[in-house]
């Protein structure tokens, strides 16, 4: 279990994130969802211990993540953040090898290698395994980046905006796996989005942030309302009901 | 899409060790040219003058590429060398108080390894100390510290060159002759320290190898894979300080060649990994010093300094570098 406790963040007198409190289910998926700016991010980077609060904890499992054995916590919990500038030349299949690092400080196994070809497989890079990652598109280079941290194999993953770059049918294709990981490998996903019918559609629970507070931590069907999502966003959007899952209408 | 792909699996294709086997014969052949060309005087006396020589020339060639792919490494930044962050201007400085507060003549006859010993815990020391101070203390990025530092390598240029004002003409002579590289006057009288430094350092690089491959990737994918970034980047600045000395003391300050043959390494050693880049600049680094040094003393007979000749190379080169960054 992640438990997020009284976490404060300041960057110079601007309060991004203000007493967020939080706790995540061994499975599942949750999506964080809020206008630019809310804290998404901030919070995503101080629950992985990438950046330290000002004040509160992270606890995962019973043990700060600031405080625990990085080494270990990497088996845990893994990070893909926005910005994944990677300026070396080394091919798709080297790059998402290093997501198993964790487990094999760099000497791969066969169980290795198999989580590597797995990786590939599911983000559908196979045929571009051998290519340089400095050569790929936006599109494939956020894939090769899922790819890696997926074959870090943790309980715990972080995606922050995974479908920045994505076409359509690559988009659909990452929350796919996504509820996959969650449903066949038990696992907890979170996963900023912005587009709130892939939350809508995928997710079990979403947290909404604003001005860097949580403002509503509800199911889908309950948090999707007009109501909600004008408070949320400022803007008028229907709600209408397609196939079950409640999906938002804002576009004219 | 299938030329590019072609393309990369060509390259990825060769054999990092064929290549590497490859340059090292190079290096050999260059040693053995630099052993045995142009021999006036006796072979008996001839062979051991030189062989001290070259391999002088040799560690500092290693010291100057692996410092130099460390700290690039450490920095993500390819265009810059421990040089631009006063690591070596900080040891001139020390040597120029040293020479100031002993004199000449005591300073002269200073046992050159108790010196040089003082020399690298006093820098090392340093450099920790900054880098406690700006990273657990003030809790800021390595760009601050590399930040930091170029702001102190010139403050230190400026105190030496004051102290170098303050002291007579012939302690100047002593002190000139320090600050520049030269590969004529290599102090021999340091090889044993300077090669156990070298080796204790490459042991401990061997069994970090694949830590400094997860360093490359940025510092929160390396975190993200469970790598103690604090810990691993306070031991790479001693590591660096270690073989700075080691070159410093040797020859004197080399500022751009490092930046040569860490990116022909990059380019032509055909991995990422540093278990072959590290290897393939040092050769490179052999491959020019030792190879340049016997072109120049035995074939062209030149007077001019090899420092002169690889600088200027290694500055145009970091100039094309800048250029074609700017345009990207």
């Amino acid at each position: 279990m992640i438990a997020v406790q009284a976490v404060n963040k300041h960057y110079g007198r601007h309060a991004v994130l203000k007493d967020i409190n939080f706790s995540l289910a061994e499975q599942g998926v949750t999506a964080l969802i809020g206008p630019n700016g809310a804290g998404k991010s901030t919070l995503l980077t101080i629950m992985s211990r990438l950046q330290e609060a000002d004040s509160g904890v992270v606890m995962l499992d019973g043990v700060d993540v600031h405080k625990a054995d990085n080494a270990q916590l990497a088996k845990k919990m893994a990070i893909l953040r926005q910005d994944n500038a990677i300026n070396m030349r080394l091919s798709v299949y080297d790059f998402v090898a290093f997501g198993r690092y964790p487990h094999s400080q760099g000497r791969l196994t066969k169980e290795d290698l198999t989580h590597i070809d797995q990786s590939l497989n599911y983000l559908n890079l196979t045929d571009l395994k051998d290519r340089y990652i400095d050569e790929l598109s936006g599109g494939q280079r956020q894939r090769a980046c899922i790819a890696m941290v997926l074959c870090q194999n943790t309980q715990y993953l972080l995606l922050d905006e995974p479908l920045n770059n994505l076409d359509m049918k690559h988009a659909v294709d990452i929350m796919r796996l996504i509820r996959r990981a969650a449903d066949e490998l038990q696992k907890q996903v979170v996963v900023v989005l912005h587009d709130i019918n892939f939350a809508s559609c995928y997710a079990d629970r979403i947290i909404a942030m604003k001005d860097g507070a949580i403002a509503y931590d509800h199911p889908p069907e309950k948090l999707m309302t007009q109501e909600i999502m004008r408070d949320l966003y400022d803007i008028d959007m229907s709600v209408h009901s397609i196939n079950d899952k409640p999906v938002g209408f804002y576009h004219c | 899409m299938g030329n590019g792909a072609d393309k990369a699996q060509h390259v990825t294709g060769h054999d990092p060790n064929v290549r590497m086997l490859i340059m090292g014969i190079i290096a050999l052949l260059s040693i053995v040219a630099f052993l045995t060309l142009n021999v006036r005087a006796s072979w008996a006396f001839t062979l051991p003058f030189r062989a001290e020589k070259v391999l002088a020339i040799v560690f500092v060639g290693i010291a100057i590429a692996t410092s130099t792919v460390l700290f690039q490494t450490l920095t993500q930044n390819r265009i810059l060398t421990p040089g631009i962050m006063g690591f070596d201007a900080f040891f001139m400085l020390l040597q120029s108080i040293m020479l100031l507060s002993l004199g000449r003549i005591a300073f002269v006859q200073f046992n050159p390894q108790v010196k040089w010993l003082f020399e690298v815990v006093m820098m090392s020391g340093a450099l920790c100390g900054l880098y406690y101070w700006l990273f657990l203390r003030q809790k800021r990025d390595i760009a601050v510290l590399v930040l930091v530092g170029i702001v102190l390598g010139v403050l230190f240029r400026s105190l030496n060159s004051l102290i170098g004002r303050m002291i007579d003409p012939v302690e100047f002579d002593v002190l000139q002759d320090l600050m520049f590289a030269s590969f004529n006057r290599i102090d021999s009288t340091l090889l044993t320290i300077a090669g156990s430094t070298m080796t204790l350092v490459f042991v401990w690089l061997w069994r970090q190898r694949f830590v400094l491959d997860v360093l490359q990737l940025g510092d929160a994918v390396a975190v993200n894979l469970g790598v103690n970034r604090r810990a691993v980047t306070l031991k790479l600045i001693v590591a660096i300080a270690l073989l700075v000395s080691v070159s410093t003391a040797l020859v004197g300050p080399v500022t751009f060649f490092g930046i040569l043959v860490a990116n022909i390494a990059y380019a032509i050693c055909g991995s990422y990994q540093h278990r072959y880049v590290i290897p393939m600049a040092a050769l490179l680094a052999i491959v020019a010093l030792v190879g340049g040094q016997a072109l120049l003393e035995y074939v062209l007979k030149f007077g001019t300094s090899l420092s002169i000749v690889i600088e200027f190379l290694g500055g145009m080169f970091f100039l094309w570098l800048v250029i074609r960054q700017g345009r990207r």
